[in-house]
């Protein structure tokens, strides 16, 4: 069966009187999140064969890495899922620091915190606007998600000087202290930030369209979820407790209560509710955070950043990204540089069981399918 | 239930498996994370071992990832069990050598989570996953030659002269402008 389609097509695939017709949708469609293609075969508008498509931002980031120093490669981390890039600092920080055996003073573990439960809050604040935009909704959902993560984002520009491409972990601690004033600032900000999230709840999830438009649709059953590989919202949206946060309780976490959400169904709406859910867990332990952190300092000073050879051997490392696992696998020969940089990526692997979840569905329920997964291509193809 | 470090995995495998060539590499690094080399022709049944074994359930596959060694390749698996909620065990599975006989079994049919990350690791590395449903390059196109990842890649210069399949445009695009 050839499958080609770089041209719409229309072929008897199916068999006598069957017709099919192939389409490509994407790399350029507003609803891949970037450039994305799935090649898809639908019988009439149902989707009988998906194939996706990558590589369009394929820019060897892992061969990168191996150029450069260890520490070099920190900001290019940013560039990994650059909605969140704090969360990408972070995992590469705790890889290497695994390899390294370093330990992290108590106010750096607390400033990761706060940094990046922000980053969750602003990353499923944005899929909100997100989804909607999927569903044909454009425009002002977005722009009320986007009026909330720009308030978060200012404070990570205070912090790190910059919105976006941070550049804010060191191994063994972070960048540069919180200025004067950020904590007041941000502890206010959290404080208003649930009146937003009861509107945007309101607004959407009494929404009829919006619930027949995600109610019931690719329903991803627990066990099917876990041997795809997938992680984050997307695996407990299924029923599956399982938080890295709790499992491998890195930072301070351990010492902060808060609740794993997990869905009933699996349905894209339990995808979608887990954010809503999720972010105001966040707002828990950002509150217990900001009540909690100590002072001191926010680096180990036995680590020497420049010039930073970690001893010979391997370690994986991961944390509980706002999208799922993000892990790094690195490997060192005691030099300046890695021998082996690999990142664990949870934009892509959460995309296996994609045309598992879309066979039988509607053309237009696949954008759906798509955006409840929450994906960056900037991490799917590196 | 026993604790899940790769010393502990491997008695189980021996005492089920006694033929199967299972053994440990020491990791030097003080994330203490060993590994279990298993000979790559008895690696699909060990991994099915440790998928469904009672006592390991190591029902995640988190990480796949090749590496290219001096005189063989690697693929290195970084398993969890959900179930318990315990992990990584790493399992590691070696090509003969970096030319010819480079493949390896594909663990897909029994983690499905291996199946674009095994694809990237044939893309980047050029490790055959013998078995696999779909092996197909990932990232780079499918008219690509060379493996990027591997150590003695060597990039070219101009990559305006990389074939791509848009390179039968540019003669057409000048033929109309002639």
């Amino acid at each position: 069966m050839s499958f080609s389609p770089h041209t719409v097509s229309l072929s008897a695939a199916n068999g006598a009187g069957a017709s099919t017709l192939d389409v490509s949708l994407g790399p350029q469609h507003p609803s891949t999140h970037g450039v994305f293609r799935m090649n898809v075969r639908m019988d009439g508008e149902t989707i009988v064969k998906l194939q996706p498509v990558f590589g369009y931002l394929h820019r060897n980031h892992e061969k990168l890495a191996e150029k450069n120093s260890w520490l070099g490669s920190m900001p290019y981390t940013d560039r990994l899922d650059y909605i969140c890039p704090i969360t990408n600092n972070w995992a590469y920080a705790v890889a290497v620091e695994k390899l390294a055996g370093i330990e992290v003073p108590e106010r750096a573990e607390y400033i990761r915190v706060i940094v990046g439960e922000l980053t969750r809050i602003q990353n499923h604040t944005a899929f909100l606007g997100f989804i909607l935009g999927d569903m044909g909704g454009w425009g002002s959902a977005l722009m009320y998600a986007f009026r909330e993560r720009e308030k978060i984002l200012d404070l990570f520009e205070w912090l790190t000087g910059a919105r976006m491409m941070v550049n804010y972990m060191r191994f063994g601690g972070v960048r540069c202290d919180l200025p004067v004033g950020w904590l007041e600032k941000a502890r206010a900000y959290v404080e208003t930030y649930p009146a937003f999230l009861d509107e945007m709840e309101q607004l959407l999830v009494g929404n009829e369209i919006l619930l027949s438009r995600l109610q019931g649709v690719a329903v991803l059953s627990g066990e099917r979820a876990i041997n795809g590989g997938l992680s984050g919202p997307v695996l407990r949206a299924s029923g599956v407790d399982y938080d890295i946060r709790k499992v491998d309780g890195y930072g301070v976490y351990p010492r902060l209560n808060f609740r794993i959400p997990r869905g009933t169904v699996g349905d894209c709406f339990d995808r979608f509710m887990m954010r809503i859910l999720e972010i105001r867990e966040s707002i828990k332990i950002l509150q217990q955070a900001f009540a909690q952190i100590p002072e001191g300092p926010i680096v180990n000073p036995a680590v020497k950043q420049r010039g930073f050879k970690p001893p010979a051997g391997e370690a994986y490392g991961r944390i509980e990204g706002p999208k799922g696992e993000l892990g790094f696998h690195l490997i060192s020969e005691g030099g300046e540089k890695p021998y082996r940089y690999h990142v664990r990526p949870p934009s892509l692997i959460n995309l296996t069981l994609l045309e598992e979840m879309c066979l039988g569905a509607k053309i237009a329920d696949v954008m759906v399918i798509l955006g409840s997964i929450d994906i960056v291509l900037g991490e799917v193809d590196r | 239930m026993i604790a899940l470090t790769p010393e502990t995995v491997l008695v189980r495998v021996h005492a089920a498996l006694p033929e199967a060539r299972v053994e440990l590499l020491n990791n030097p690094s003080p994330s203490g994370q060993h590994s279990l080399v298993v000979h790559r022709d008895d690696a699909l049944k060990v991994a099915e071992f440790l998928k469904n074994d009672p006592e390991l359930l190591l029902d995640f596959a988190s990480n796949v990832s090749g590496v290219d060694y001096a005189d063989h390749l690697e693929a290195v698996y970084h398993l969890f069990s959900i179930a318990k909620k315990q992990g990584p065990i790493t399992l590691r599975m070696r090509t003969g050598d970096r030319d010819h006989d480079v493949a390896v079994p594909s663990l897909t049919r029994v983690w499905k989570s291996a199946d674009f990350q095994e694809r990237e690791a044939f893309d980047l590395f050029g490790i055959r996953f013998e078995g696999h449903p779909d092996l197909r390059r990932l990232l780079m196109w499918d008219e690509f030659v060379d493996h990027p990842l591997r150590k003695d890649y060597v990039a070219p210069d101009d990559y305006q002269y990389e074939p791509t399949p848009h390179g039968e445009i540019v003669p057409k695009a000048a033929a109309a402008q002639a």
